[in-house]
């Protein structure tokens, strides 16, 4: 049995897509010409700015390009569904977030997108655009501590580019926008758990099977199989064991400071998300950790999976600034 | 001896695209097992895309070289994923490994399947035994290098080459994936058989069907 979607060709679901999404925002997005899956924003590169290139597979929305606009990314490549970007497109976006100070990519850290980005920066190098890469590596369960650079990237990427895109629009030096980027990711830490599958829009068939019955933490957001198996239990449950995870790694002092994504893998309900948020709120109480600020919702999705992810973004003042820097996307503002 | 010219390759593009077609859902779920379930969609696209590429050039004036890198390069920009990147960089070490020819005899079709596990191996910087794509690779180039040298001809090297795949893709059913994304799986990944093998043992049995049958 095929699961039902609003589609009207699975082959052609990105592009129609996109169509939607350039339609609906005019004033913060275009496309290159003549490469339609490179979104750039109309108000960002400028000459001088370091630029901001984002991008991956599409199905994670407002992931990628809803982060595309003043403030945060310049450009963001569109790959298929649930898979990276090819070189062209990438290349398009350096071309066009080029402003003589250097080219920032960052994205989830998968071997697909690595090597896709990797030949776009070989080939900027020849169109004489430096580049550099910062890969978001925040989802916890995804390798072993120890292991940071092995970890996906995911829901966290949400203040990763925040921080690299304030630090690009604050005009600082290439070598500031890395390391901010690279530290923004550092003190990122996140994770999901899933209650039941999505299906892509060319096959329409669940990418995994789970009991009715169950739940599995640390399913990475294409799906990917997690960390444990185990029965459904209750949203504080479920939120103790995340929580405990992040915050053995991030090992917060009381008085430290954070800011809390709670982010819905696509079909799970507002409700649940504050279920989850108003757990959270109670565990960083009880240890003395302030919450900075707060965002509930879809911001990272897997098509319509079933299940939410947690992210702690551990602040100090240089990252606070960065978060609480303007920024004017078409499906995200803060400032 | 058999002769390779670029309407041979053109039909073999055509063959694996239809393979793909056909081994698409098994493909799939055999990704969604331990990977994101994908990985058929993408191998239909990327070889549809080569093919209806390679289709449009005109097989008299293409070199197999110009075919091999168009293929490339619509199959790339098709897919992305990780199967863009390894299999453009296969096609395009398979063209360079053959520059300047018009026809290829069996030396330097086997020439072009070797540079293409080699590329995707170089791409990819996987080693054999980790859970890839190159568990069915490397063993086929290897074999058919051998199978040429004991004067089998293309036929007979392409026979090995696509056993020795079949037996490299069944072996990965044994390892743990330590590269791609299966690698974030660790033990779990045990027992089943990695979907890139899978693939690739579809498209060296298309090859060898499409140039030697």
């Amino acid at each position: 049995m095929q699961t039902k979607k609003i589609i009207n060709d699975g082959n052609r679901a990105v592009d129609e897509m996109l169509e939607g999404i350039l339609a609906a925002h005019p004033r913060h997005l275009k496309s290159v010409d003549g490469s339609p899956r490179s979104i750039i924003a109309r108000d960002g590169p400028r000459q001088g700015k370091v630029g901001l290139v984002i991008g991956g597979g599409s199905g994670h929305e407002p992931s990628f390009l809803g982060f595309v606009g003043k403030g945060l990314a310049d450009a963001a490549a569109i790959g298929n569904v649930f898979a990276s970007p090819p070189p062209d497109p990438i290349l398009e976006c350096a071309k066009a977030a080029d402003g003589g100070a250097g080219v920032l990519f960052m994205y989830g850290n998968y071997a697909g997108d690595v090597m896709n980005f990797d030949m776009a920066a070989e080939m900027a190098a020849m169109d004489d655009i430096e580049v550099r890469t910062v890969l978001s590596t925040d989802d916890v369960a995804s390798a072993l501590r120890g292991e940071r650079q092995k970890r996906r990237g995911v829901a966290g990427n949400f203040f990763i580019f925040k921080a690299a895109g304030a630090a690009c629009d604050r005009m600082l030096s290439f070598d500031e926008c890395e390391r901010i980027a690279k530290k923004a990711n550092d003190h990122t830490f996140t994770m999901g758990v899933a209650l039941a599958p999505c299906s892509l829009p060319q096959t329409r068939r669940p990418n995994f099977e789970i009991g009715d019955d169950e739940m599995e933490i640390g399913m990475g957001i294409h799906g990917e199989p997690g960390i444990a198996r185990g029965k459904l239990r209750t949203a504080d449950e479920i939120t103790d064991e995340m929580l405990d995870r992040i915050l053995a790694e991030m090992a917060p002092a009381r008085g430290d400071k954070v800011a809390v994504l709670v982010n819905s893998l696509g079909s799970t309900p507002l409700m649940e998300l504050y279920i989850m948020n108003r757990r959270v709120k109670q565990r960083l109480d009880d240890i003395g950790v302030s919450i900075h600020a707060t965002w509930v919702g879809n911001y990272c999705t897997s098509l319509e999976m079933a299940g939410a992810s947690i992210t702690l973004h551990q602040l100090d003042d240089e990252l606070q600034t960065m978060l609480d820097h303007p920024c004017d996307c078409a499906m995200f503002r803060a400032g | 001896m058999t002769t390779i010219d670029s309407n041979r390759l053109a039909g073999m593009f055509a063959a694996i695209a239809d393979a793909m077609s056909a081994d698409r859902d098994r493909l799939c779920a055999l990704d969604g097992v331990i990977g994101d379930a994908d990985h058929g969609i993408a191998m239909e696209l990327g070889f549809t895309a080569a093919r209806d590429a390679v289709a449009a050039l005109d097989g008299g004036t293409t070199d197999p070289t110009t075919l091999l890198n168009t293929a490339a390069k619509s199959f790339l920009n098709a897919v992305g994923a990780s199967s863009g990147p390894l299999y453009a960089t296969a096609f395009m070490r398979g063209a360079a490994a053959v520059k300047g020819k018009v026809a290829l005899d069996d030396a330097d079709t086997v020439a072009v399947f070797q540079a293409m596990a080699k590329g995707i191996q170089d791409r990819g910087k996987a080693e054999p035994g980790e859970k890839t794509m190159i568990d069915a690779w490397v063993p086929a180039a290897t074999a058919a290098g051998e199978a040429l040298a004991a004067g089998k001809g293309l036929a007979g090297s392409l026979a090995a080459a696509a056993e020795a795949a079949r037996a490299g893709a069944e072996a990965t059913k044994t390892m743990i994936a330590t590269k791609g994304r299966a690698s974030r799986l660790g033990e779990r990944s045990l027992g089943h058989m990695d979907p890139g093998a899978a693939s690739a043992v579809t498209v060296i049995e298309a090859m060898r069907v499409a140039l030697t049958g």
